[in-house]
């Protein structure tokens, strides 16, 4: 029998399963000791608001350049708590493993679950694991619920943008969604091009301290990128938003792959950036926090929220022309000629 | 970047814009010029290029959208050799969202049809290769740039032995629509913008019988928003001159004799033939057919593909969008029936199609 392999019977619950979360997923994930078992983790209330949220990742390859499906289900959640402004402490973790799959790289996703979330300083503290048959899921699928802090009373939420609000963007668009595309179709241009995937709550702690109030708005532009972001952030807060493309912060190598495949970064997705809306006085502040924090060193502000209520959004292109900017409409495909 | 930022500088548009707007107040009446390449209605809108430009200088949209112009018959034979789940479609990612009479490649790949997004045909001849007991359907859409990709692809097959690729074609060639639309008097088109890849291939004396016939300029132009305002203004320069000629303004990448090598692959493998256009209906010696020498590699000839009559949704206008007749704005299902999610003609989901580049970036 190879020993080498996920097989049904780690996930029917019986010896195989218990052999798999002994020796392999808890000691990696969680450093807990197999004894501490339950069927439930029991955690420390903590006083005031909590924020609560969940995310399914099935990233095609599981190993892409800058990341694997591992650290990235972590980052998604801790990110989308750390949006709220919360402080992410625990984090669950739900498996669904294809039959077949190696155990060499489920050890390596779960090592870098682990890293991620020991660099995010969030605890992994409860899971699941089941196995489907070959065919039934692609390789590896990962659940992750995440439950963080509001250790702050700021209306910070998509509705709060607010007309003359600046928006700052962390760095560079588009490096998640062109790697992950690179490894996948086996492009033989843009295979230097890393995921940004990235934990943003330390960041998003040091705005929070420095800019306060005048931080009204956080969001993580990922699928659909920048572009689907902000025109949802119009809708929601009823305001109308320029962006202007000069301003745009993009990886040369981004834009040359986007370039050949026909692709706009403003719609290709992101795992390590933030949009922060903040009151016009406090832009010098919030792009010097990031320059100093080592995910914003790329940091701009890229856009300005107008006085109009309609939703729309504009963009000044680099020649001086207006355009509309809407949501990204089905999938990017790439052109034909 | 290289080649690209030089032709996106701020100043040198503007300055340009500026000169388009001089010329343009010494025009008697307003001028319409027509760019028929998708890749240039895609960079107009998305530059917002029109803002740019005085009134009486308008920009047309023409038949430059292959996706676009292929008939929806074509679609159905696509979709017809999907059902048969012994084939592997292989195509450029365009077609996979264009409406069928009844159904779209996306909707049969969700419903367990084997349709993979190639992004050279060359990976469509691996796929043959690597599914040896699969036949690999290859739809060829495309002008003269795709064409000799495609014709490069049958030869590699040849030379593999393989029995399993063939390829649906329905190629297009371009000087021929252009006749047709510059002798409708109802667009009164006074210039031309030709396209840029396309020109590659065929070179800039491919437009001179065009420009002898109907004394009209033509100016084959790049893609970057400097390149469009600078053919602008020499579409402009002619009509004030009272001159009609051929000019090229992408001279970095277009010669007046093209490309001999892609035309001698072209001809090696393809001959012209009649072809029909959504919109333009059949044009003479505007399409291109497999040879009878490599009709193992024409899926026309290798599938058995019998489909009933096209339907097209009565209400739909694209062949009045493809001919510059309609602006997508003034089209009633314009965002209201036909959107990218849920597209009536292929204008609206081609990536070059003008309705997508006017939803994506106009409204």
């Amino acid at each position: 029998m190879n020993n080498d392999l996920i097989l049904l019977g780690h996930g029917s619950g019986g010896r195989l399963s218990h052999q798999l979360l002994d020796e392999l997923i808890i000691p990696v994930i969680s450093g807990v000791a197999p004894a501490a078992q339950n069927d439930a983790a029991l955690l420390e209330s903590a006083s005031g608001r909590l924020a609560f949220t969940t995310d399914s990742f099935v990233v095609d390859p599981v190993f892409f350049p800058g990341g694997t499906i591992g650290s990235l289900a972590v980052h998604g959640t801790v990110n989308d708590l750390a949006m709220m402004g919360a402080r992410p402490l625990w984090l669950s973790v739900g498996l669904i493993i294809e039959e077949g799959f190696s155990k060499a790289d489920l050890r390596i996703i779960l090592e870098d679950m682990r890293k991620a979330a020991d660099g995010a300083g969030v605890a992994i503290v409860t899971g699941d694991t089941k196995v489907v048959p070959r065919g039934k899921a692609d390789k590896i699928f990962i659940t992750t619920s995440g439950i963080g802090a509001v250790e702050h009373t700021l209306p910070i939420h998509g509705a709060n943008a607010r007309p003359g609000d600046v928006i700052v963007i962390n760095g560079t668009l588009g490096d998640h969604g062109i790697a992950v595309m690179a490894g996948r179709e086996g492009l033989e241009v843009g295979t230097e091009i890393q995921s940004d995937s990235a934990a943003l709550n330390g960041l998003v702690a040091d705005l929070l301290a420095e800019l306060g109030p005048a931080l009204h708005l956080l969001r993580d532009p990922t699928r659909g990128g920048v572009a689907t972001t902000i025109k949802e952030i119009a809708t929601q807060s009823a305001v109308d938003i320029t962006l202007h493309e000069e301003e745009l912060p993009i990886n040369p190598a981004v834009r040359g792959v986007c370039a050949i495949l026909g692709l706009d970064p403003l719609f290709v997705a992101n795992e390590g950036k933030l949009l922060a809306f903040v009151s016009p006085e406090a832009v010098d502040t919030a792009l010097a926090v990031m320059r100093k924090h080592p995910l914003g060193m790329n940091a701009a502000a890229i856009g300005v929220v107008e006085n109009g209520t309609a939703g729309r959004v504009q963009m000044e292109t680099v020649i001086g022309g207006m355009r509309a900017v809407d949501m990204l409409s089905g999938e990017q495909l790439p052109r034909i000629c | 970047m290289k080649f690209q930022d030089e032709f996106r500088d701020r100043a040198l548009v503007q300055n340009m814009a500026a000169n388009i707007y001089h010329m343009a107040e010494r025009l008697q009446s307003p001028v319409n010029f027509m760019e028929v390449c998708g890749t240039h209605t895609m960079s107009i809108y998305q530059y917002g290029i029109r803002s740019l430009l005085p009134e009486n200088v308008r920009l047309v949209s023409g038949p430059g959208c292959p996706v676009c112009v292929t008939p929806i018959g074509y679609v159905d034979k696509a979709l017809a050799s999907a059902a048969d789940l012994r084939n592997i479609i292989a195509t450029f990612g365009d077609m996979l969202r264009v409406p069928g009479s009844n159904s779209s490649l996306m909707e049969m790949r969700a419903g367990g049809a084997d349709i993979r997004i190639v992004y050279s045909p060359l990976d469509a001849v691996a796929l043959a290769q690597n599914n040896p007991e699969r036949r690999v359907v290859f739809l060829g859409v495309g002008f003269e740039t795709t064409a000799p990709t495609i014709a490069a692809s049958i030869l590699h097959a040849v030379q593999l032995n393989l029995n399993n690729y063939c390829v649906l074609t329905a190629h297009k060639t371009m000087p021929v629509p252009m006749d047709i639309l510059t002798g409708d008097p109802e667009l009164n088109i006074r210039g031309y913008l030709c396209p840029a890849h396309v020109s590659t291939v065929i070179g800039g004396n491919a437009y001179k019988p065009l420009v002898e016939k109907y004394k009209i300029p033509c100016v084959v132009t790049g893609f970057e928003p400097a390149d469009v305002m600078q053919g602008i203004e020499m579409l402009l320069a002619q009509i004030l001159r009272s001159e009609s000629r051929v000019e090229i303004q992408y001279s970095r990448a277009v010669s007046w004799e093209g490309n001999p090598k892609a035309q001698a692959i072209l001809n090696q493998v393809f001959v012209p033939c009649n072809a029909v256009w959504r919109g333009l209906g059949m044009l003479p010696g505007s399409g291109l057919a497999i040879r009878k020498e490599y009709a193992s590699f024409d899926a026309e000839r290798v599938l058995e593909l019998d489909v009933p009559e096209a339907f097209e949704n009565p209400a739909c206008r694209c062949g009045e969008v493809l001919k510059g007749k309609l602006s997508p704005f003034d089209c009633p299902l314009f965002a209201g029936a036909c959107t990218p999610e849920t597209a009536v003609g292929a204008c609206m989901v081609s990536s070059e199609g003008t309705c997508a580049a006017a939803y994506k970036y106009g409204r």
